[in-house]
């Protein structure tokens, strides 16, 4: 990984500190060793588990494609689609907003949320609303959030970031949960009892007990959403341990905050996602609960419901020609789970709820390549492809990384804010460019090639370990390659292959 | 301009370079997939029911119509409920041999006050064989929401063959999407704590599901 400093002007996400570029922030992690064992642990665990659950259905491949085919056609008439949806879900009760970026969202969710009179509500782990920023967002309006998916749970306790899509707190280990829920939980409610210890089943009983009186109270709940049929306006919230219906069941209002690329077209299409996303994600046949509602039930569930669609960056991203299979993402975090550079450098490196590989992609089309951690994540990966190989939606990321690289290290056309605007190339890939414009002329002048690689293979005994100057940073991480004694094109005439070859 | 506005219109500016393709959706998306996976008889697919339910530490049992208001009765015994959440149409049959007191599941009942009920007993709209699912759909045999959530001791009735589908697509063709839906594999679960799978969280920690055979269909509402 090269330390180039890209030298661009930092953008921090709403309400957080600047994040360090990757290779930075990587630096602290990897020397870490209860991070990378509590990692490696987890990580290994469930490749070896998905595995086994995809292997079970003998048709993956054509539900992978399947898959594939279902998000892009939705996105490809994602304005049809999105219109569909607002119509199906006001017929059925619901009231569709329209969010632009993440403080409009916010400020419509704590309009809402105000609009009833409460000052606490219950949620539903949501991506979408991690990367809104929405619990710091109504914490400003005095409106307390409470998380309630045990990782998202620790992960608030802990005053900490989520460092994984499908388990927030997988850094922890469950030594340091049972320290958080000791010394935390008191602070936000029922405390954690005395004699607590760190087996799995009593953290969960902890979590469980605690958080009960939290949904008993609760008026207003908060999620967001799987997937939305756009036929019938069915929302879809798959979970485990029951939080979710508790957030969607309960309250008597349920706001709801989706990613205008989490649409399927028709009610069917969940057959394909429901066998390829616990398989993927838990490594599950099925996840234990999954809830699906249509606007609002008489008697039955919240009487109100809102439905938030977010856009936040994802138009632009569809706009990317390449990028936009970015949007196909079904968050199950297997390409987490098997990616090499995300189980040594952990989460948090990656500067963004978004981690491991599909977070490299994601971050820096939804948020622009302007920040230094925006701008360093398409080089947070060693392009092995095993994030390719386990997407259930077939997302090519390397294909996406080095075409993102491209972009940092060239410039070009890109779309911020739904405008057409043209990035000027990273500074700090200088000797990149002037290296490739050099080897693109020798490649162009066979006489030149000819006689530079004779001369290579005439001084190799002085060839250095490191490049000097700007070549620097790139040999600090890397070894030059050996030069051979003969040049490949000698060797071919010397041994007469170029004539056999003509014959 | 309207956030609405906005929005589409950067949708539609994003997709201009795409080519237009008015294929019918239903030929847009090859579905080469299995519609299920296997052949089995009925009776091997009610048996794999039973089977994906134990993986996923759901507990399993099996009568006949007759022998269900003993079976129901013996398992609120075990547990020691002192009540039982009943659903509006539940067949009153399935209570009969049970002297554990029986709660209607009213309009205006607070969570809390559901939360002191041990038991909740109910049907089901649907189950799925291969991944060991159940599904709820509202009805009234089944109640709402509600009733089979916050109480810790689900007892869900199964009609076999009839109610049990092979896979997951098969599944939803029988259900309404209109209906609030919840599908229920193995009781609450977490692999929140080192991606290890650990049971009994905030739904009920103990399913139990009973299979009964030549059982009279569920009273509409």
């Amino acid at each position: 990984m090269s330390t180039t400093d890209l030298g661009m002007p930092g953008l921090p996400p709403p309400g957080r500190p600047e994040f360090p570029p990757f290779p930075e922030a990587a630096h602290d992690a990897v020397r870490d060793e209860r991070l990378r064992g509590n990692l490696r642990h987890a990580t290994h665990t469930i490749r070896a588990k998905r595995a086994r659950a995809v292997a079970e259905v003998s048709d993956w491949a054509e539900l992978r494609e399947a898959g594939r085919r279902i998000k892009d056609h939705a996105l490809r008439h994602l304005d049809r689609y999105l219109v569909r949806v607002e119509e199906a879900v006001t017929a059925a009760g619901g009231t569709v907003h329209w969010a632009a970026d993440a403080e409009e969202a916010n400020r419509i969710v704590a309009g809402l949320v105000k609009a009833t009179g409460e000052r606490e509500v219950v949620k539903v782990k949501s991506m979408a609303t991690q990367e809104i920023g929405l619990n710091e967002a109504l914490e400003a309006e005095g409106i307390r959030a409470y998380e309630t998916d045990l990782a998202e749970l620790i992960v608030q306790l802990g005053k900490d970031r989520p460092s994984h899509i499908l388990v927030p707190a997988i850094h922890r280990n469950r030594g340091e949960i049972r320290d958080i829920f000791r010394s935390e939980m008191s602070e936000w409610g029922r405390p954690a009892p005395a004699d607590l210890t760190d087996t799995p089943a009593e953290l969960a009983e902890a979590a469980r007990l605690h958080l009960r009186e939290k949904f008993l109270r609760a008026k207003v709940g908060i999620s967001g959403a799987n997937f939305v049929v756009a036929e019938t306006g069915t929302l879809v919230v798959v979970e485990s341990e029951g939080n979710g219906r508790m957030c969607l069941t309960l309250p008597e209002t349920l706001i709801s905050v989706v990613g205008i690329e989490k649409i399927v077209p028709t009610w069917r299409d969940l057959e394909v996602f429901l066998q390829t996303l616990p398989r993927s994600s838990t490594a599950e046949r099925m996840n234990p609960y999954t809830s699906m509602w249509t606007g609002t039930t008489d008697g039955d569930g919240p009487r109100v419901f809102h439905l938030v669609l977010l856009d936040n960056g994802r138009t632009d991203t569809l706009a990317d020609e390449v990028g936009r299979q970015a949007l196909r993402c079904i968050r199950c975090s297997a390409c987490l789970n098997v990616c090499p550079v995300y189980e040594r450098a952990g989460g948090h490196a990656y500067g963004s709820v978004y981690p491991g590989p599909i977070g490299a992609i994601l971050s820096p089309q939804l948020r622009g390549t302007r920040s230094a951690i925006d701008a360093s994540l398409p080089y947070a990966s060693s392009l092995c492809g095993a994030c390719y190989e386990v997407c259930p939606v077939a997302i090519d990321i390397p294909e996406v990384l080095v075409h993102l690289r491209e972009r940092v290290a060239q410039g070009g056309e890109v779309t911020r804010g739904g405008n057409r605007v043209v990035l000027r190339p990273a500074r700090g890939h200088g000797a990149e460019r002037v290296a490739m414009r050099a080897a693109r002329w020798a490649f162009g002048h066979p006489g030149a090639l000819r006689g530079g690689q004779r001369l290579a293979a005439r001084v190799r005994r002085f060839r250095p370990r490191t490049l000097p100057g700007p070549g620097r940073a790139w040999t600090g991480t890397r070894d030059l390659p050996a030069l051979p004694a003969e040049p490949f094109r000698d060797w071919w005439q010397r041994t007469h292959g170029g004539e056999e070859e003509e014959k | 301009m309207s956030s609405r506005d906005r929005i589409l219109g950067r949708v539609r500016r994003a997709l201009a370079g795409v080519p237009r393709d008015d294929t019918p959706y239903e030929q847009a998306v090859p579905r080469d997939y299995q519609r299920r996976h296997g052949e089995r008889s009925a009776a091997e697919t009610v048996d794999l029911l039973a089977e994906n339910l134990v993986d996923y530490r759901a507990v399993v049992h099996r009568c006949d119509a007759a022998g269900l208001p003993a079976l129901i009765a013996h398992l609120l015994g075990e547990r020691d409920s002192t009540g039982v959440l009943v659903p509006p149409g539940l067949d009153e049959a399935w209570l009969s041999a049970t002297a554990v007191q029986q709660v209607a599941d009213r309009a205006d009942a607070t969570p809390g006050e559901l939360d002191r009920v041990d038991s909740v007993v109910t049907g089901c709209a649907v189950a799925i064989a291969e991944t060991g699912t159940i599904v709820l759909d509202g009805s009234p045999d089944q109640g709402r929401r509600r009733v089979t959530l916050v109480p810790d001791h689900h007892i869900c009735v199964v009609r076999v063959p009839e109610q049990v589908v092979s896979s997951v697509p098969e599944a939803l063709e029988r259900l309404t999407p209109a209906h609030p839906l919840t599908w229920i594999s193995g009781p609450s679960a977490t692999s929140d704590i080192e991606l290890d799978r650990v049971e009994g969280v905030h739904g009920p920690r103990c399913l139990e599901v009973v299979l009964v055979s030549g059982a009279r269909p569920a009273r509409l509402a």
